[in-house]
């Protein structure tokens, strides 16, 4: 049997309710007034699509060994770089095998689901297996655009193999149009879009029963089977005609989350899947369909081991710790829509040395530090000199890996003198739980609410962005935990 | 078995200038300036002066790297002329390797200057980027010196059980303090009274640092020139002279960053280095033989830990001597009596110079009496450069006698 092992999800912490961007920006288009409900998922400023899509796999990757895993599909259209491998980012972020394939997966919103299904077909080849696929975007529309309001960020993932299997792939079908609803060409920040009429009366009344009919007909299923359809369709009134025209029960329509999260883009339907995962019960078809420039349609059965995976954060957990982004302005500075002005301490050259990451992408990227094989102290950066004054131990390291462990904050402070684009900047000493210690950023999370003593957790993010050169920085910040489990 | 550096050197002569905003002056300017009062109060010749050390940290912004500068801007006859660095304690290095030259019979006249020039940066507060290497950028957090040093009073806090209401009016009658002293002090960058209600309704900085909680980032120059005992005995016949009872220096191993035995909230170096120096110069009880100092607050929180870590107050005690005016410029030990980093200014290369420069003053009683501290027999200094978990602390105990 093959199919999905595992999933994840990742939604950002902070929402911006659309009724604060109309607010700000109706004015210019009061026809955005009938968007202006609900909220929109919104990456930190030291977030994007990989490290968002790094989150969602620490997620799947719960309780699993890593070393099992051989290879990394990323899909996005909104990936940090067009040359430098994402996936090979987000490879060595999460600590998986150098001997591996990685990929990445663009160009339309369906990639997603085809960076699955190729996923699937993989495992089934049987010349691979364990393929994590990761999804997520970081999608733009200008001020006072639609896409402004109806645009969200969020990741999600899927190990795929032919162990534990948790939703067994049963088939799929696939439709290719050259279908310009929404584009970007090689340099656009902002997405551009044709008129909403046409891609909702041609676009997903067309496209959506036609896959899916055509996978009912190849696997001589009806639409009844199912006990949850996945499909995009953020218009509510396409939505509705589209359930009621292919016979889609409200209750086996699930969620979009529009209200929650917003249209995530390439991870729309996994995301949804996800979502759908963790409710599933044995048994249940579970049919997901993407949208743009064509459609896939995948179709899933729940097995037993289902219950095994309810222990991952998903997309509900990542829903249920949100916190309000109360600052239209602020959306705009972290997504360099308005060049605020973080000071001449800015605009120091930071040079990435090739060479440098390279030697120390482990480190980096991955966070692994060294363990001292004589007296078991981890130590972060990797030393080559033990650090414990009474061992001292030369040569006698082990790698370690920090990215999974849990730590506790030493000291800290909120720093209003460091350029930042969420002043104040917060960092401070991590003493890791089990040995190990170091000077972290801290993220997600607001200087009043830290103590000392308080448990974090590791998250990739991005550390810099050198504009000069156009590189992103990764490294890892601490992010305060509710509760330790 | 060593013997240390108690009383084998004797400092003849020293300059300072005014610290500040000196955008009228440039590094050599301030160097030249420094060395023409010293070399004044020294009542020798230049070419008298056998080696010079120079103590410059931020060359990036500065004069550029060696000695160089030194050498061409005071027209120093093709004499060995070396740089030295160490953060803030770079000052106290070039002081302490002209004293070893000194004292290992090398050379009979030395001169010790560190010079800064700050204010070219365009903004506040320290210069980071490619001063701080290839790699910090990488994985280092993104902090500046007054985070750093915060979170000294957030693990100061925690570990004591002392609440943050207590411990902020104590960082403000430490800064209060500095700026009386250096409101009365001419060469001092920062000249203004400031209340302790002021300092504690100040804008934020670091968490839990105010603006007032910080010292000034300043442009200045510092000097000293060391002979052997002989020498200055004959130079200054019938006079006072200054005698260097220690000068230590401990540099960070690497455990207070990444090993798990150190709370944060001291200073590992200023302990084993303060220690260290009692011993060189034979003191058992600092507390009572210490008669003022000048020790290094970059920030309130760092003056507040140091108090301890210099084994002068008791540990988890400094709060009440400072409230009880132990410190202040009429208290049992003065500290910062000319300003301090706080208001006389912080050119990082100078300030361990400058510090001398106010026991020395002190010392030879060349102050006027409302700056004077009484029997100022035994001054010490303290620098601390980097930052709380990775730092070069140095001591320097200097007197008559």
């Amino acid at each position: 049997m093959i199919g999905i092992c595992s999933y994840g999800g990742y939604v950002p912490r902070y929402r911006l309710n659309r009724s604060l961007i109309f607010n700000a920006m109706g004015w210019m288009n009061p026809a955005n007034m009938a968007l202006a409900r609900g909220e929109k998922a919104v990456a930190n400023f030291d977030e994007d699509s990989i490290t968002m899509a790094v989150a969602a796999g620490i997620d799947s990757l719960k309780g699993i060994d890593r070393s099992k895993v051989q290879g990394v599909y990323f899909a996005s259209t909104s990936m940090p770089y067009k040359e430098r491998l994402n996936a090979g980012i987000i490879t060595a972020a999460l600590g998986l095998n150098d001997h591996i394939r990685a990929s990445d997966f663009s160009g339309g919103l369906k990639a997603g689901t085809s960076a699955l299904l190729s996923a699937l077909e993989a495992v089934e080849s049987k010349r691979t297996n364990n393929m994590l696929v990761c999804s997520s975007d970081c999608r733009l529309g200008r001020p006072a655009s639609p896409q402004e309001m109806i645009f969200g960020d969020a990741a999600a993932a899927l190990l795929v193999g032919d162990e534990a299997v948790i939703a067994e792939f049963k088939g799929s079908y696939s439709i290719t149009y050259d279908f310009g609803d929404h584009y970007r060409g090689g340099i656009a920040k902002f997405d551009r879009q044709w008129e909403d009429r046409w891609i909702r009366d041609l676009g997903f009344d067309q496209f959506v029963p036609e896959v899916v009919n055509g996978l009912l007909e190849r696997y001589q299923l009806k639409i009844t089977d199912f006990a949850k359809i996945v499909y995009p369709c953020h218009y509510g009134a396409a939505r509705k005609r589209l359930n009621k025209l292919l016979g889609i029960a409200p209750e086996a329509d699930q969620s979009n989350l529009q209200a929650e999260i917003g249209e995530s883009g390439t991870p729309q339907s996994l995301v949804m899947l996800v979502n759908a995962l963790e409710e599933a019960k044995p048994g249940e078809k579970i049919l997901v369909v993407s949208f743009g420039s064509g459609c896939d349609a995948l179709y899933f059965e729940v097995t037993e081991d289902i219950d095994n995976k309810k222990d991952r954060d998903g997309i509900s957990g990542c829903l249920s710790r949100k916190a309000d982004l109360d600052n239209y302005q602020k959306y705009l500075v972290w997504r360099d829509i308005l060049p605020g002005d973080v000071g001449l301490r800015a605009e120091e050259d930071l040079w990435t040395r090739w060479s440098l990451l390279w030697r120390k992408r482990k480190q980096v990227l991955g966070l692994w530090g060294s363990k001292c094989k004589r007296c078991g102290t981890p130590q972060f950066p990797a030393q080559r000199i033990c650090v414990n004054p009474d061992c001292g131990a030369v040569d006698e390291m082990e790698e370690f890996c920090f990215s999974d462990k849990i730590g506790r904050i030493a000291s800290y402070t909120g720093d209003m003198l460091a350029a930042s684009y969420n002043p104040p900047a917060i960092y401070g000493n991590i003493q890791f739980e089990g040995g190990g210690k170091y000077m972290f950023d801290l993220t997600d999370c607001d200087l009043d609410s830290l103590a000392v003593g308080m448990p974090v957790a590791m998250s990739f993010r991005r550390k810099y962005y050198d504009e000069k050169r156009d590189i992103v920085g990764y490294f890892w910040k601490a992010v305060p935990m509710k509760e330790v489990r | 078995m060593a013997e240390g550096i108690k009383d084998k050197v004797a400092i003849i002569g020293m300059g300072c200038t005014k610290f500040g905003e000196r955008w009228e002056s440039s590094a050599e300017d301030l160097m030249v300036e420094a060395f023409v009062e010293c070399l004044e109060d020294a009542g020798i010749e230049k070419k008298e002066i056998q080696a010079a050390y120079l103590g410059t940290h931020f060359d990036e912004v500065n004069v550029g790297k060696a000695a160089l500068p030194l050498a061409m801007t005071l027209k120093l006859p093709y004499i060995p002329v070396t740089r030295a660095e160490n953060y803030c304690a770079t000052a106290t290095e070039a002081f302490r390797a002209a004293c070893y030259s000194v004292a290992s019979g090398a050379y009979d006249i030395v001169l010790a200057l560190g010079v800064e020039k700050l204010k070219d940066t365009g903004y506040g507060g320290l210069p980071g980027g490619a001063a701080m290497g290839t790699t910090a950028f990488m994985i280092g957090p993104n902090r500046t010196a007054p985070g750093a040093f915060a979170q000294l009073a957030t693990a100061y806090s925690a570990k004591w059980g002392i609440p943050m209401d207590k411990i902020k009016p104590a960082m403000a009658h430490i800064s209060a303090k500095s700026h009386a002293n250096g409101a009365i002090n001419p060469k001092a960058h920062l000249r203004r009274v400031v209340t302790e209600e002021q300092i504690m309704a100040a804008p934020m900085i670091a968490y839990p640092l105010g603006l007032f909680d910080c010292c000034g980032v300043s442009d200045g120059s510092a000097a000293a020139i060391v002979t052997t005992p002989e020498i200055a005995r004959s130079l200054k016949k019938n006079q006072d002279i200054v005698w260097v009872k220690a000068l230590q220096i401990s540099v960070s191993s690497g455990e207070e960053s990444i090993y798990t035995n150190w709370d944060g909230a001291h200073l590992v170096t200023t302990r084993k280095a303060s220690q260290k120096a009692y011993e060189e110069a034979g003191i058992k009880d600092p507390r009572e033989e210490i008669s003022m100092m000048e020790v290094h607050d970059c920030f309130s929180i760092t003056e507040l830990v140091t108090y301890e870590d210099l084994h002068i107050s008791p540990k988890g005690g400094a709060i009440d001597d400072i409230m009880n005016g132990f410190y202040d410029l009429h208290g049992q030990i003065p500290c910062q009596v000319d300003g301090g980093l706080k208001c006389y200014g912080h050119p990082i290369g100078a300030s361990g110079l400058r510090m001398l420069y106010a026991m020395y003053e002190q010392v030879l009683e060349r102050i006027p009496e409302e700056r004077k501290v009484k029997n100022a027999r035994m001054g010490m200094t303290h620098n601390l450069g980097g930052v709380p978990h990775a730092n070069v602390a140095s001591i320097a105990i200097i007197g008559r006698d």
